[in-house]
Order: C-alpha cells, then structure tokens, then sequence
C-alpha cells in the first residue's frame, strides 16, 4: 500500500482538449492514492503489521516489558504449547462451546426468525424485544448473568417456580455446569442477531413459490424443506462462519464471569492468551498460541464454506 | 415473504411461542432495572417471587448515587463517549474517502487493495490483539509543547491508543465500497463536465446520496467502540482514561454490593438502548447489511 507524498492538485477544469483523457488518467492515479492513503496506513500500522508480528514473535522470546534484547528461538514456544496441559484444556473447551453454541444459535435464530415471518400484528415489538440484548454489552450481560447463576439468584427461583423442587445449583463455581451456562447465556445474548439475518434472508424468497407449492398442496414441512431451506443457501454459510468465529473468540464472558474456572473448566484460547500474554507479559508465548487460535479459525471457515458449498451443488 | 398465519390455531400457536420467547430476553433485563433501584436486602427477599420483577417496595435512587460516590463514573461515561464519537467520525471520513477511491477512480493497485481488503473480513481481532499489544508499546509519538517538539515512545495508557487502530475498518470500506458502486456514474459525469474535481465529487455528489450507508457504519462503528472490553482492559491502567466496561468489571471487584453494581449496568446500557429505540429501523437494517454478500 504506497503512501503519496504529493500535495493535493486540484484538478482542472475539463476543456475539450486532445490530451484530456490521458491527464484525467494520470490525476486519477494520484487521488485514487491520496484518498486510500489514510486507511491505508492505518490497516498496514494496525492490522498488516500486528498480524505479521504475530507470526515472527512466535519463534523468539518477546515479553511485554524486558530488558533482554529479544531472540530467535525457533520453536520452543510450540514445544512448550504442546506439553502445556491448560493450553489443551482451553483448546477442548473452546471447541466444545463451537460445537454447542454453532447448533444451538443457528437454530434458535432461525426458529425465531420463522416465528417473526408470520403476518401478525406486534411483530414489529416482538423483533424490538428479542433484539435488545444484542446492542447490550456482553460485559453488562455477564455481570447479570454472574448475579442470576448464584445459588440463591434468579436462575434457580425460576427453576424452582418451575420444577417446584428447591434448586441449589452454584452454577458458575461447579465444573460441570460453568460451561453449559456461559453458552446458555451466550446463545440468549447473541440469537438477535442472527435472527435478523435469517429474517432478511427469508424476506429474499419469492412468495410466488410458496403460492405454487400450496396450490399443489405442499403442506408446511414440505414447504420449508424444499422451498425455504434451499432459499436460505448464502445466509446459512454467513451465519455459520460468522457463529463459529464468534465462538472461537470466546473472551469476556470468560474473564467477567469465572476468570477461566473453576479449576480450568472453562479457560478459552483468547482467555489464556490473555492470561500469558497479558498478565504475565510473555509476548512470544501468546503470540504462540494466538498463531494457533488463527489457524484454528481460517481451517474451520474454509471447511466450512467447502462443505456448505458442496452439500448444496 | 411472510406466510400470512392461515388457521386461528397456528396463530394462537406463534403468538404463545413469541410470548415466551419475549419474556426470556426481557425479563433478565428488567430484573437488572428493577434490582438497580432496590436495597440489596429487598433484591434478596423478592428473588423468589414475581416481585423481582416490580418496582415496588423501597424504591430509591440510592444505588446510582452510590455509583457515583465509588467511582468516577461520568468521567468513564465522557471517556467512552468521546473514544466512540471520534471513532465513529474518524471511520466515517478515513473508509469513505477509500471507498470512493476504489469504487470510481482507476489506479495502479486498487483491484488488488480491494480484494485484500475484503480478505481481511475473516480475521478477528483476537488472532492478534496480544502482538498488537506489544507493536503499541514500541511505537513513538510527536508531542507538540508550544514551539518544542518532543518524541516519546510507547502509545500504552492514552486515548489514542483506544481510537487509532479501529479508525480504519475493512467491512465499513467493503459496505461504502458496495454502496457508492450502486450510485449512477452519470452524476459524478456530469459534475466533471462541470469541471468537479474528484474530492468535490466525492464531497457533494457521492457523500450526500449516501445516507444508508453513513447510518449502517455509524452503527457498526458506534457499538463496539462503546463496548469494547478486551483491548482497553490490555493497555489502559490509568483511572482517569478508563472506559465503561472495564471501568465495569473494576467497579465489580471493588465490593459486591449488587444493587449498585446492577445500577452502573443500567446506567452504561441506557445511552446504547435509547439510541437502538430511537433508530431502531437503522439498527437492523445495519445487521440485515452484514448478512447481504455473504
């Protein structure tokens, strides 16, 4: 991305000369530069570099704060990675949420995006009130869902309401649950979102097939299934890539809610990243496992498509 | 296309569906109003009924001025305003002028910019946010004192470095880019014919059609800048410079006095919420957006 130098020219006047369409080439040129030059710099300063920095910091060993010049150490990072037992459970739980949370979000927002896609009156607040959460900040969203999951918090008042047995679950402090309720919580945050998606993808299907397919007397299975999931094609691979990658981020939660535990059950890549990288300032050893963490991402989001893409050829 | 609800008893059936599913996405939150404006004691005592859900009993502003009393809460709310608003005004400058670039003038490179930025799309910010971290603390700054000039080093513990590297944004170039492709060339034909120069063209033919697309990366812009956690929580320390959700999960582990807590989380949900209500068509036409080129 070249930077320009030259000083504004102002274009002159177009007259009708022989020459003309050479120097509004040329003029063409020197603006294009000039007004890519800005973000141009800062994608390279902020984006290009940090992303190049993250796979040449990986083989030496850069801290945060060192008076060490730094060093090439070839891949004792990843050596220490791979007998690094919290690296490998943070990696099981960050696929374990993928796995839970790409069904589960997917599916819900769709549900809910099938649910708002029938003429009613009040479709309009119902769309306000499932979105809400959405442009509230997951940071807010954690901090009230940490004060629900207590044993005497909101969670398990309603579950007794429900069950009417009395239900003492110290949710977030069990290594059994701390998981699951983090993605309870998660698909609860985020479903808006992807419902709005669906919704505008489902509004891109022509009303006349569904006007043909019931004058053959399609009943509604088979019209979801041979008119309207075909018609969702390009929203699903958007969907799917961008839940998936959204999951594999997993952070916040994490750090507001159980600060990787307890015992290490729900550490997340990001989360330990964080961890050594940021409270323990060892640079090279995060910028380690962050290189894993995108590899890790492109794999998925190339299968992803791939699969996507054959199963519907 | 909407199916029109044909039977009484399919729309008996979605509306009873939509009813549930509005009181699990709006009760929880209605909960952190309510408790906001409760002593802890009563959080506790109305837990196990519908109460928790009502503004009843001893109802006060207490807990928000216990906010303020604890923390400097208006200087983190000014913070993340101002971080957002220039965020937001400079993204809206920096991508547009790029866009515009990429979308009408023909230059060495800009085909292979274009399909770099949108190659960038995939990446999140995590992959590198830690080597990022450690590039921040290394580069230099130019301070001006008057007439002396002064380089300094490291960008960690400064609002710069909150707003700089989120100025410029491959999806806000990638929705001006595809928006300004779908204004008619003619316009822009014919105030060169006029003798417009690019950057007039750009400033009063293009820019001003450009409504929709200024409002969807206003709000993509505005969203995350507002909550963003990760980054500032890595490389601001200084109270002072603190926005508001870290100053959130700090006020958190300051004491565990709930209804307080849930009062700051009101009071840094608000200003987002009253903006989504007053846009509300805005705001989901800026996600149905993202979703479009899949």
């Amino acid at each position: 991305m070249a930077v320009s130098t030259s000083p504004v020219r102002t274009v002159a006047p177009a007259k009708p000369t022989s020459g003309r369409a050479r120097r509004r080439q040329h003029g063409q040129g020197r603006t294009g530069l000039l007004m890519v030059a800005p973000a141009g710099v800062l994608l390279v300063l902020f984006f290009v570099v940090p992303v190049a920095l993250g796979f040449a910091l990986s083989f030496t060993n850069a801290r945060l704060i060192s008076p060490k010049p730094l060093e090439f150490v070839g891949l004792d990072n990843f050596a220490r990675l791979l007998d690094d037992p919290v690296f490998w459970t943070s990696l099981r739980n960050t696929l374990l949420f993928a796995a839970v949370i790409v069904p589960a979000q997917s599916g819900f927002a769709l549900l809910l995006a099938l649910l708002m896609n029938v003429k009613m009156r009040g479709t309009n607040l119902f769309r306000t009130l499932y979105f809400i959460p959405v442009v509230t900040s997951i940071v807010v969203v954690s901090i009230l869902w940490r004060f629900m999951y207590q044993p005497d918090g909101l969670v398990n008042s309603v579950l007794h309401w429900m069950t009417g047995n009395v239900v003492r679950i110290d949710w977030l402090n069990d290594t059994s649950t701390a998981l699951p309720a983090i993605m309870f919580m998660s698909v609860w945050q985020a479903v808006g979102f992807h419902m709005v998606i669906w919704l505008a993808g489902l509004q891109t299907i022509p009303a006349e097939l569904y006007e043909a397919a019931e004058i053959d007397g399609a009943g509604r299975w088979h019209q979801f299934r041979y008119i309207t999931w075909p018609g969702l094609r390009s929203t699903r691979t958007f969907i799917l890539v961008t839940i998936t990658i959204a999951a594999l981020s997993l952070f916040t939660q994490i750090h507001v809610m159980t600060g990787g535990g307890p015992l290490d059950a729900t550490s997340t890549v990001v989360f330990q990243a964080v961890r050594v990288g940021y409270q323990q300032q060892q640079t090279a050893y995060a910028s380690a496992i962050s290189l894993v963490f995108f590899l890790l991402v492109l794999a998925i989001s190339l299968i992803q498509r791939r699969l996507t893409r054959e199963r519907n050829a | 296309m909407a199916t029109s609800g044909r039977s009484p008893r399919l729309r008996a059936a979605v509306l009873a569906a939509r009813l549930l599913c509005a009181a699990l996405f709006a009760f929880p939150l209605l909960f952190m109003v309510v408790s906001s404006l409760k002593p802890d004691t009563d959080i506790f005592k109305d837990i196990g009924s519908a109460r928790a859900f009502l503004p009843i009993g001893d109802i006060s502003l207490d807990n928000y001025a216990g906010v303020f009393d604890t923390v400097p809460a208006a200087r983190f709310l000014l913070n993340s305003l101002g971080i957002s608003l220039v965020t937001v005004a400079l993204g809206i400058l920096v991508n547009s002028m790029a866009a515009f670039a990429l979308s009408r003038l023909s230059w060495p490179g800009g085909r292979l910019v274009l399909s770099l930025v949108i190659a960038t799309l995939v990446v999140p910010f995590e992959t590198f946010a830690l080597p990022l971290v450690w590039w921040v603390s290394k580069l230099p700054w130019l301070t001006v004192h008057g007439l002396n000039l002064t380089w300094s080093t490291g960008w960690l513990d400064t609002y710069r470095v909150q707003v700089l590297p989120f100025v410029a944004n491959a999806f806000s170039i990638y929705l001006f880019y595809s928006y300004f492709q779908s204004i008619p060339r003619q316009l822009d034909e014919a105030a060169r014919v006029d003798g417009a120069g690019w950057f007039r063209i750009y400033r009063t033919v293009v820019m001003p059609l450009s409504g929709p697309a200024l409002a969807t990366v206003s709000i993509l812009t505005f969203l995350p800048a507002w909550n963003s956690y990760l980054w500032p929580l890595m490389v601001v320390q200084t109270e002072e410079l603190r926005p508001v959700m870290v100053g959130a999960s700090y006020f958190f582990q300051l004491k565990v006095h709930w209804g307080e807590i849930m009062a700051y989380s009101t009071l840094i949900t608000l200003p987002v919420l009253g903006l989504f209500l007053a846009f509300q068509r805005a705001f989901v036409n800026s996600i149905a957006a993202t979703g479009v080129k899949g």
